[in-house]
């Protein structure tokens, strides 16, 4: 079976890095799913849950809250702004951050602040849904073992 | 006489063992401390260089596109980001960068150059001579993540995207090695010459949806993220620098405290030779 090596990168460290068949992320023109020897590609990617799909069929996602792709036929690298691990992810923060974006896009004075806290609210929406996700199809990503 | 010398010198002893013990203490903490930013430099490593691979890449098929961030504008004003620590005890670090800067800004008419200032004590230092800062952050973490300078620097490159100034520099100390941290000052937007740093093979890339929009969001991301590298640079010298600080600190602590055990044995001597000839001195008395 045909993979390729993924890199998830952040500006702090490298989230993963493994051989994957399969990868589906939002790209600035929407969903797209990148198969090995994909031609080279670069693009925005937006706020998402990017799926990994491994040569054996198990599959897990992580959260992205935006950034770029790089494509290559033998390697794929996500810029993020930020991701992490599923189990890496703190359940009740994410809760918490939800329910003060929540209240701060209420209060919101102006446009920026309101485009601020629809961002952090995307964040956490993203987080939660990542450990929904992750526990849903079983996930193969572990904090304690992040590369492959 | 003798007793009340001795007194004081054995509790000047104590004291500057006390000393030694917090400044060891301290120089342990900020070698952790150190070992930690730098493992935090490593990981934010691959970030960059791929930047830069991507941004040298896009400039090969995207020459024509106009960015802000790429335009080279007549100089009226200049930003500054001035990157110090938030607490002293850190040998020259705060004097250095501090003094680089009131260097630059001398070269400067007042009003026409803004400060962005990191740290409570460059921030401090320019607000008590009413230099005008713009933005700031203090209270940094030990090891800085890209959260907590954010949001200063997504600041800055609005405002230079708005034309608030048309050069912008970083002046910090360089972390050379654990020893040796130079201050530098250097120029940072507008970004001259893409991808001059990248290695690896030059592709053409299919852009999505085209290069103008892929260029417009990477650039910004990429001038953040310089940001972030020179912040977490200068935090690994300033950890360098307090460890050589307190290092040299204990240093001097336990010179001293040899030179007053030395006096403090002269002083003890000189007491039992006194009291020796006393003794003999009344023994001769007594024939």
């Amino acid at each position: 079976m045909l993979t390729v090596p993924l890199e998830i990168v952040t500006p702090e460290r490298i989230v993963l890095s493994m051989d994957v068949r399969m990868v589906i992320l939002r790209g600035g023109d929407g969903e797209i799913g990148i198969l090995p020897r994909h031609m080279p590609l670069a693009t925005a990617v937006k706020p998402c849950l990017v799926r990994i799909r491994l040569a054996d069929d198990r599959q897990d996602v992580v959260p992205v809250s935006g950034g770029f792709v790089e494509v290559l036929p033998e390697k794929i690298t996500i810029l993020a702004d930020t991701a992490e691990l599923p189990e890496e992810i703190d359940v009740d923060r994410a809760l918490r951050a939800k329910d003060r974006a929540e209240k701060q896009l209420q209060a919101a004075a102006d446009e920026e602040e309101a485009e601020r806290a629809r961002q952090a609210l995307t964040r956490a929406e993203l987080r939660l849904q990542a450990v929904e996700e992750h526990k849903r199809l079983n996930g193969f990503l572990h904090a304690s073992a992040p590369s492959a | 006489m003798a007793q009340n010398s001795m007194r004081d010198i054995r509790r000047r002893i104590k004291s500057v063992r006390n000393t030694a013990q917090i400044t060891k203490a301290m120089e342990m903490v900020a070698a952790a401390k150190l070992r930690r930013v730098q493992d935090a430099v490593q990981q934010s490593k691959p970030y960059l260089s791929k930047m830069q691979e991507m941004l040298a890449n896009l400039s090969l098929s995207a020459r024509h596109v106009k960015h802000p961030l790429l335009a080279v504008r007549p100089v009226r004003r200049i930003g500054y980001l001035v990157i110090t620590a938030d607490r002293g005890l850190a040998g020259p670090y705060n004097a250095q960068v501090v003094r680089a800067a009131m260097q630059e800004f001398g070269k400067r008419d007042k009003g026409s150059y803004a400060i962005y200032s990191v740290g409570k004590r460059g921030r401090n230092f320019f607000q008590r001579r009413g230099l005008p800062i713009a933005a700031e952050v203090v209270d940094l973490p030990d090891t800085p993540t890209y959260d907590s300078v954010r949001h200063l620097a997504e600041n800055i490159i609005a405002a230079y995207e708005r034309e608030e100034f048309d050069e912008l520099y970083f002046i910090y100390n360089e972390f050379i090695n654990a020893a040796v941290q130079r201050p530098v000052v250097h120029k940072v937007l507008p970004l001259a010459s893409l991808g001059e740093n990248a290695q690896g093979p030059r592709r053409n890339y299919l852009f999505e949806p085209d290069e103008e929009s892929v260029l417009a969001a990477l650039l910004p991301r990429y001038a953040e993220t310089l940001v972030y590298q020179a912040v977490l640079d200068a935090k690994a010298s300033e950890h360098a620098a307090r460890m050589n600080a307190m290092g040299n600190a204990t240093d001097n602590a336990l010179e001293l405290i040899e030179k007053l055990t030395l006096s403090l044995n002269r002083a003890r001597q000189a007491a039992i030779t006194t009291q020796i000839a006393e003794i003999v001195g009344g023994a001769e008395a007594l024939k």
